[in-house]
């Protein structure tokens, strides 16, 4: 059973039937003896850092997700929940991968929110990733955020939009995309079938 | 490097899709669930669903078919008309789609947007813009916003400066525009250049163009001419006069970065 954390975000409906389409079952729950005892977690999340972290408090889940030896995924936001720190509100996130997320600069020029088709970049680390398993070098995958993590040791795909960031990153049972799989099409499918097999 | 969009718009009347020429005389073009399919195989980049009723009648979107619409395809889409309240939205986005998006509530009350971006976060949030050129009587044109356009008997003008709105608009939380210039749709002689660049110009946020795409160089003289981030089409893409794949091959052979 794959539980997925109701996060509260838009993109919850997306994830659960993107995963039927794999042909995966997920669970939508906020109870951590449920996530606790599901063979792998994914945090979906759209919208803003500090509400999301204040609802995730609010219902107990935070030492509940740090503690997970599944595999975890974390979608847009909630790939960026697992890192330490969010410019956006200056607030504290999960911690389980280093790095701290900032804003893009929309005064540099830069049209933000980052959104559309941009192309995965592997890492010369990441390129044998069990998550990028028969995706090709460069392939497109649909971005939509304003915010994001540099490239860092974890990093197992990068994208360039003004900086390089993470689009796709891992460190032991925790992962997560930048993009949104369950809108990127083939590419998208792949991987979340990739996640859905480890 | 990010992609330019192509996307393909579905206007939706009693759960059909239908197109009209300039907002008239709406013809039958198909079944919703087949049409997103084939656009999603096709490699369409995004879908627009509008209720072409829902906004001048007062009714909210027949909502049955998003959800399976969200089931089915594995792209994102927005879904826009008559959507008047965060729980109108709500709904909407719970059933799988990605962004809403409004038009004549925004004009009526521009904090709507604010309500909606907090609610949902700014990119859930399109803004959409009917624009009309009109030469006042110095020879001048301006830009108007135009509200009620999918009925014609309600359209009215709303006053408003398009670029000045497009400004508020984002000002206002709004995570991207839709420019839909009135003059331009349905005839296919290409999209309005002039006022997509200025309006492009004018905020920081993702523009999409809309009214006028009739022909391949037509989507080539968008992106090459203006910092357009997509273009928007609806009858050239049912019809089979554009099919996709051809259209995203003859960009990428023009040097228009396409996702194929």
């Amino acid at each position: 059973m794959i539980a997925i954390i109701d996060s509260g975000g838009a993109n919850i409906a997306s994830v659960m039937f993107a995963l039927e389409r794999c042909g995966a079952n997920g669970t939508l729950t906020a109870d951590p003896d449920v996530i606790m005892s599901a063979d792998k977690v994914i945090l979906p999340g759209v919208g803003a850092a500090p509400v999301a972290m204040d609802r995730l408090r609010q219902a107990g889940l935070l030492d509940c997700i740090c503690s997970l030896k599944q595999p975890v995924l974390g979608i847009c936001l909630g790939m960026q929940l697992l890192f330490d720190e969010s410019e956006e509100g200056a607030t504290p996130l999960l911690g389980v991968i280093p790095a701290r997320v900032d804003a893009f600069d929309a005064a540099s020029g830069l049209t933000v929110p980052h959104m559309g088709w941009n192309r995965l970049q592997p890492t010369p680390g990441g390129v044998d990733h069990p998550l990028l398993q028969g995706v090709e070098p460069g392939s497109h995958v649909y971005f939509v955020h304003s915010y994001a993590a540099p490239v860092t040791a974890d990093t197992v795909a990068s994208c360039s939009y003004g900086v390089d960031f993470t689009a796709l990153t891992s460190r032991g049972n925790f992962m997560g995309a930048q993009f949104h799989p369950e809108r990127s099409g083939p590419v998208g499918a792949r991987i979340l079938q990739n996640f859905i097999n480890l | 490097m990010l992609t330019k969009r192509i996307i393909a718009c579905l206007d939706v009347r009693d759960g059909r899709v239908v197109k009209g020429v300039q907002f008239r005389n709406h013809r039958d073009m198909g079944d919703i669930l087949e049409l997103s399919q084939r656009y999603a195989d096709e490699g369409v980049d995004e879908l627009v669903f509008y209720d072409i009723t829902a906004s001048s009648d007062g009714r909210v979107v027949d909502k049955s078919w998003v959800n399976k619409v969200a089931r089915r395809i594995n792209i994102p889409f927005c879904v826009a008309g008559g959507i008047r309240s965060v729980d109108d939205a709500k709904a909407i986005l719970n059933d799988g789609a990605d962004k809403i998006s409004v038009n004549s509530p925004a004009l009526e009350n521009p904090e709507f947007i604010t309500t909606l971006a907090h609610a949902f976060g700014t990119q859930c949030v399109v803004v959409g813009i009917d624009s009309r050129c009109e030469t006042d009587d110095e020879g001048n044109n301006k830009y108007v916003v135009y509200q009620y356009t999918g009925d014609e008997t309600k359209t009215i003008s709303s006053k408003r400066d398009t670029v000045e709105w497009a400004r508020e608009a984002a000002s206002h939380g709004a995570g991207e525009i839709v420019l839909n210039c009135m003059n331009n749709d349905g005839v296919k002689r290409g999209y309005d250049l002039q006022q997509l660049a200025l309006v492009r110009s004018a905020v920081s946020v993702p523009v999409i163009a809309s009214g006028g795409a009739g022909d391949y160089a037509h989507f080539a003289d968008l992106f090459e001419h203006t910092g357009i981030d997509g273009g928007l089409a609806a009858s050239v893409f049912h019809s089979g006069q554009i099919p996709v794949p051809k259209l995203k091959q003859y960009l990428k052979d023009r040097n228009i970065e396409v996702r194929i």
